[in-house]
């Protein structure tokens, strides 16, 4: 019996801004229905990774291919099969928590119905009607997994989902995180705290200037 | 794409009606400007009435540069732009959304700045009136070029001085287009011939912004 496809395979991949290489040939598999997390100092390409395999910047050179879709093909249908939380904040900050994911819901076609029992789920529905702008660190970061859970994606790209967070909000992200993993997601999460990583994740890849120089699954 | 359309526009005038930066900021600098024109000008109301849609253009372009800009803010942060970007809407809907929120903006801040036309530039009430088809369409085209340009200058992102070096040179017919009218409105001439250019280039660029604003939006 054959193992199923990588959710996620990169091979020599190179991503340049202005002549800078951001990621300097990254080799990569990543299985279906698993938890990864991504370490490393700053700058050593964490975020450019996630946002290579979210096709939020192109490949340079090099070969990969992220859901089913090549990164040298259509990314547009590569980001509508990923879900992506950054860490500067992913909302129009003068609309309300519940305005920001009924908007979400139309643009997908969703049932605006699904709002409120998301906001349920990550213990926001009494900020329902406060404006983005008026949530804290630690809320703004529930809001995001609110959007990511009306997307349903079948991969995760969580960007430094810890910085701000108090333990409270680093327990239940750990426990989200296990639900959609359990569900049969790929969760990718870049974290700074390698402790954290080993407590979190089966697998802890770390980058240092581009190039992934550990991996301990 | 209609759907989108829609969907972004609402949006659009959503965050304006809670931001309440035309209200507070951009409608007040718009009729302060309307206003020291005025006085620039003099007393003499003859004098206030020729230049009338001639300077209510010129204000109307200040404004518009500053909502154009605006309106690409408020999807400018990195975060939000990627988040919006993973939900998949279609380019040429999210342009004519954006379009159309700005063109409402635009159609508002102009129906005031109308009204202030008559009182300070003293414009004819009845001229003004019959002006309107043409301010209509002039400002939509204003619209739709302008929230091209905006994602042609960064969306956002980009140096806010490079908007007006860049949009000028398409600005300008437009807006000789829209004082023409508006003096052939309030003076007589051929008014429908100069509406008429207006609706043409409101065409055009709602088109070429269908067609262009994905890959804009990718560069």
């Amino acid at each position: 019996m054959s193992s199923p496809s990588p959710e996620v395979t990169l091979r020599d991949a190179v991503v340049l801004v202005g002549g800078f290489p951001l990621l300097s040939g990254v080799n990569l598999d990543l299985a279906p229905s698993s938890l990864t997390v991504v370490t490393g100092a700053n700058g050593a390409g964490k975020t450019s990774l996630l946002r290579l395999l979210a096709g939020l910047v192109t490949l340079s050179s090099g070969a990969g291919v992220v859901a089913g879709v090549d990164l040298k093909g259509d990314l547009r249908e590569l980001r509508r099969r990923v879900g992506w939380l950054g860490h500067e904040g992913s909302f129009y900050d003068d609309l309300s928590a519940s305005e920001n994911l009924v908007f979400a819901a139309k643009a997908l076609a969703r049932p605006t119905g699904e709002v409120a029992s998301v906001l349920e789920r990550v213990g926001l529905s009494s900020r329902a009607a406060t404006s983005a702008k008026q949530l804290s660190a630690g809320q703004r970061r529930r809001l995001g997994l609110a959007w990511l859970l009306l997307r349903r994606p079948a991969l995760w790209l969580l960007d430094e989902p810890y910085a701000s967070l108090d333990d409270d909000g680093r327990t239940f992200f750990d426990q989200l995180i296990g639900d959609v993993v359990d569900s049969g997601a790929t969760v990718v999460v870049s974290a700074h705290d390698p402790l954290r990583s080993r407590t979190l994740a089966p697998r802890t890849i770390t980058l240092a200037g581009g190039l992934v120089v550990a991996d301990r699954s | 794409m209609i759907r989108t359309a829609w969907l972004v526009a609402v949006k659009d005038l959503r965050i304006e009606q809670r931001s309440r930066v035309l209200l507070w900021q951009v409608l007040p600098f718009g009729v302060m400007a309307l206003v020291l024109s005025g006085l620039a000008l003099g007393p003499t109301h003859a004098g206030h009435s020729s230049a009338g849609p001639g300077l209510f253009y010129l204000v109307m372009l200040l404004v518009a540069l500053l909502m154009i800009n605006r309106s690409q803010v408020i999807e400018g942060s990195p975060g939000t732009r990627a988040s919006v970007a993973t939900l998949g809407l279609d380019p040429a809907g999210v342009f004519l959304g954006k379009a159309l929120a700005l063109a409402v903006e635009l159609w508002l801040t102009g129906l005031v700045l109308l009204g202030g036309a008559v009182l300070v530039l003293h414009t004819a009430l009845a001229g003004t009136l019959s002006a309107l088809p043409s301010v209509v369409v002039t400002l939509g085209a204003l619209a739709a070029a302008g929230t091209l340009y905006g994602a042609l200058t960064g969306g956002g992102q980009g140096p806010v001085t490079l908007l007006p070096v860049l949009s000028l040179p398409a600005f300008a017919p437009l807006l000789i287009a829209g004082e023409r009218s508006f003096s052939a409105a309030l003076h007589g001439g051929a008014l429908w011939r100069w509406w008429l250019i207006s609706l043409v280039a409101l065409v055009a660029y709602l088109g070429i912004g269908i067609l262009l604003y994905g890959v804009l939006e990718e560069s």
